[in-house]
């Protein structure tokens, strides 16, 4: 099941035209237009407007993604739905991100002190030694300083308390082994035919030409540990609020 | 005879040579040059030029870039004629280069109408050459014939209306002396075409509707008026066989693509090859791949046709790597099923029955739910072309390997011009990524497959980590040259599959490579990101 899940998700959510498909970036660029134009009258899931629900795929008007597009950008006259001032391939992106909304699942904590988060997220949590937030912390697992924009409070839930159900591409972790025998694990990079780039746990990007190595495969477990148990829920609360509270620089 | 006379005659001598239909007809002989899009109009993509060779492919090194003002896709092949190249610059710029050094003679720009809304992209794939003519179909459904030596315009004809959805992004096929084409717009509802222009005056000759209307065969395979917003696009370039005096073409996806409600039945000419009279453009023959398609598996390949010895004796076939997953031979000229196979993985179809028809998978249909079926959308080949060896006898696919699409059905209305798809869909395959970090083994990935003709068994497959958009050349000299995603342009031993040689281009190879010779030295040429690359053998 979680195969399939990291499937759906990892792999290009929304719709596609014939040769061409929405990718994990659509999806991101989307959520972070969703959150700054979309969410304010239609909400973080896209339920607040009755009759629309997008986290279930609910739309009232318009079901295929082009009509979508057409609404987000012209609006729909005396009703509520303005015109934004959106090009269409911004449109388009936020059209990925709301079909890949009914994969993601519902918040389970809501109003959450972003400064005592920060002091979790410092301290007794030990986020900073993997994680790194304007320039303090570890390069090693995914830079947060624009969490907030990227993600939603149920996908920040879930990576906090289950951090194996979603990996995505960008955050894969791979171990090699050199030809003599050492064993080298960091944060992939990329990866090709050839070649294979990582960054290892010393912080240094490394170059390997698959021919010099004896194997290398992906590292299936998240490096994170799951903090169920270890957080109250007030506790997840205020941590979930400050990384919403992270919108950039 | 006059001094007058001989000096007229000795000026007209010293001319560059025209670019005569037979001359096209018998490329081969000239394998200096590069005629047509796919090499000749048998699209073999299989040079007969041999200074480049396994041992010696290590020493090929760049020889000059031409880089496009353009952030689309490159997705021409370029022709060459006695040492000038022909290439596009997306959507419809044509540039011509010296072929040996790279430097511009001159571009012709051409602005596209406002109203042009190609699916997927602003590309064009090349362009054709007859006398001193050349001839482009551009995004706004328009063919265009520019004078070859000065970049000058000659002729200008709309072929379709580009604000209803048409498109030309092929490169035209010259066939004695007319051009032809067909539409592109199978994501808008057009119902299309293929048509021949006269070649002087751009005049249409003829029109063969891929969909057809009421009264005519194979209109009783669409339900409704599902016919007149069908699709069967066509944006691949055909291929012509002289002796048979037959144009073949492949056509593209039903609409909806994915939404096969309102046009029940087997929905012809969609995911079919047609085989035309080239002076009338009358049907000989048709073959349908995919009856009644929901999976938008376009059969919009290149006829690649070949005489082969098949059972003992000589027969003309058509070879063909089907974006629905099998891979055909069949004759070319009755369109009769000779031998079918998978090359990919493939779950919609449960087999081929005698006759060439896939045998649908009871479940094997899009619905609200979703369904996950091999091959994926963009199927297990696609548009990039593939090559046959008469040398090695093998045929090349670039393939996407254990791919699949999840398919969702949704409703969907007919608006004019307006996207007509009728689906959502997840696919295994992360696509338009910067960089690719695939290691599961559930995720697709992209090869070249080398598969015997005549039992249609794989015989090697050369692995690649994302998946390829490229097309694939041979030479007489077992030499392969293709490319991917990843920004590679390989060369590869047709015989065994072994990489022999790579340089790194640093951006998607979306065409395919082509080759030529210019005063004796052969040219290997390569698109790649924005930019056309262009190796020959250090001196």
């Amino acid at each position: 099941m979680r195969v399939l899940r990291v499937l759906s998700l990892l792999l290009s959510a929304g719709a596609l035209w014939a040769q061409h498909g929405y990718t994990l970036a659509d999806i991101e660029n989307g959520g972070r237009l969703y959150r700054g134009t979309c969410s304010v009258c239609h909400g973080p899931d896209g339920d607040f407007i009755p009759g629309i629900d997008f986290s279930h795929g609910k739309f009232r008007r318009a079901t295929d993604d082009e009509s979508i597009e057409s609404i987000i950008i012209n609006g729909i006259p005396n009703t509520g739905m303005p015109s934004n001032n959106l090009t269409e391939p911004q449109a388009e992106n936020i059209v990925a991100y709301l079909r890949s909304l009914p994969s993601a699942g519902k918040a389970i904590t809501s109003g959450g002190d972003a400064a005592k988060g920060k002091a979790i997220f410092e301290g007794k949590g030990g986020c900073r030694n993997c994680h790194r937030v304007r320039g303090a912390g570890s390069r090693m697992a995914p830079d947060l300083t624009d969490i907030g924009t990227l993600r939603r409070v149920a996908e920040l839930e879930q990576s906090i308390l289950d951090p194996d159900a979603e990996i995505l591409p960008d955050n894969r972790f791979v171990k090699v082994v050199t030809k003599d025998g050492t064993e080298i694990t960091g944060r992939l990079l990329n990866i090709d035919t050839l070649t294979l780039q990582m960054m290892d746990s010393q912080e240094k990007l490394r170059f390997f030409e698959k021919s010099n190595l004896r194997e290398y495969s992906l590292v299936k477990k998240s490096p994170m540990p799951s903090f169920k148990g270890r957080l109250t829920t007030e506790e997840l609360a205020d941590l979930v609020s400050y990384l919403v509270s992270l919108k950039g620089i | 005879m006059t001094a007058r006379t001989l000096l007229l005659l000795a000026m007209a001598g010293s001319l560059p040579a025209q670019v005569s239909f037979d001359r096209i007809l018998n490329a081969n002989k000239e394998p200096q040059n590069w005629l047509t899009y796919s090499g000749t109009t048998l699209s073999q993509r299989h040079s007969l030029l041999t200074q480049i060779t396994p041992a010696n492919v290590k020493n090929l090194e760049l020889q000059w870039v031409f880089q496009s003002r353009s952030l689309e896709k490159y997705e021409a092949t370029s022709i060459v004629a006695d040492g000038v190249l022909y290439t596009v610059q997306a959507p419809n710029d044509i540039v011509a280069l010296d072929a040996a050094s790279g430097r511009v003679y001159w571009t012709y720009s051409y602005t596209p109408g406002k109203d042009a809304r190609p699916c997927c992209g602003r590309v064009n794939r090349g362009v054709a050459i007859l006398g001193d003519t050349l001839f482009m179909g551009t995004i706004d459904a328009h063919l265009v014939a520019i004078d070859a030596r000065s970049g000058k315009p000659i002729w200008n004809t709309e072929v379709a209306k580009d604000a209803s959805g048409y498109a030309l992004t092929h490169a035209p096929l010259v066939v004695k002396d007319k051009v032809i084409v067909g539409t592109a717009g199978g994501e808008f509802g057009i119902r299309g075409f293929i048509a021949a222009y006269d070649a002087k005056t751009g005049k249409e000759v003829w029109r063969f509707h891929n969909i057809p209307e009421p009264g005519e065969p194979g209109h009783e395979t669409w339900a409704g008026d599902s016919w007149k917003t069908g699709g069967g696009s066509v944006w691949v370039t055909g291929s012509y066989d002289p002796d048979l005096n037959l144009t073949y073409w492949g056509i593209g996806n039903p609409g909806p693509d994915w939404n096969g409600d309102n046009r029940k039945g087997d929905n012809l000419y969609t995911d079919s090859v047609v085989a035309l009279d080239a002076d009338t453009g009358k049907l000989k023959w048709h073959f349908q791949f995919s009856p009644h398609d929901e999976f938008d598996y376009d059969s919009v390949q290149i006829p690649v046709l070949v005489d082969v010895e098949w059972q003992g004796r000589p027969r003309k076939v058509m070879l063909w790597a089907n974006r629905n997953g099998y891979f055909y031979v069949l004759d070319r000229t009755n369109g009769q099923f000779m031998l079918g196979k998978p090359f990919v993985k493939v779950t919609w179809s449960s087999g081929l029955d005698e006759r060439g028809r896939p045998m649908r998978a009871p479940t094997a249909t899009t619905s609200p739910d979703g369904i996950l079926i091999f091959p994926g959308n963009q199927g297990g080949t696609n548009w990039y072309n593939s090559s046959y060896s008469p040398h090695t006898g093998l045929f090349y696919i670039p393939s996407w390997v254990e791919y699949n699409t999840v398919y969702f059905k949704i409703p969907v209305e007919y608006n004019e011009g307006r996207n007509f798809g009728g689906g959502v869909l997840r696919n295994n395959v992360n696509q338009r990524r910067p960089t690719l970090t695939r290691l599961e083994e559930n995720e697709g990935y992209g090869a070249v497959r080398a598969v015997d003709p005549k039992t249609g068994q794989m015989k090697w497959e050369f692995k690649m980590s994302d998946v390829t958009d490229a097309g694939v050349l041979t030479t007489a000299t077992d030499v392969l040259f293709t490319g991917g995603r990843e920004g590679y342009f390989f060369a590869i031993d047709a015989r065994n599959g072994e990489l022999l040689w790579k340089a790194t281009v640093g951006g998607q190879v979306q065409s395919g490579p082509m080759t030529y010779s210019v005063n004796g030295r052969q040219y290997v040429a390569v698109a790649a990101g924005n930019s056309l690359f262009c190796f020959a053998l250090r001196q």
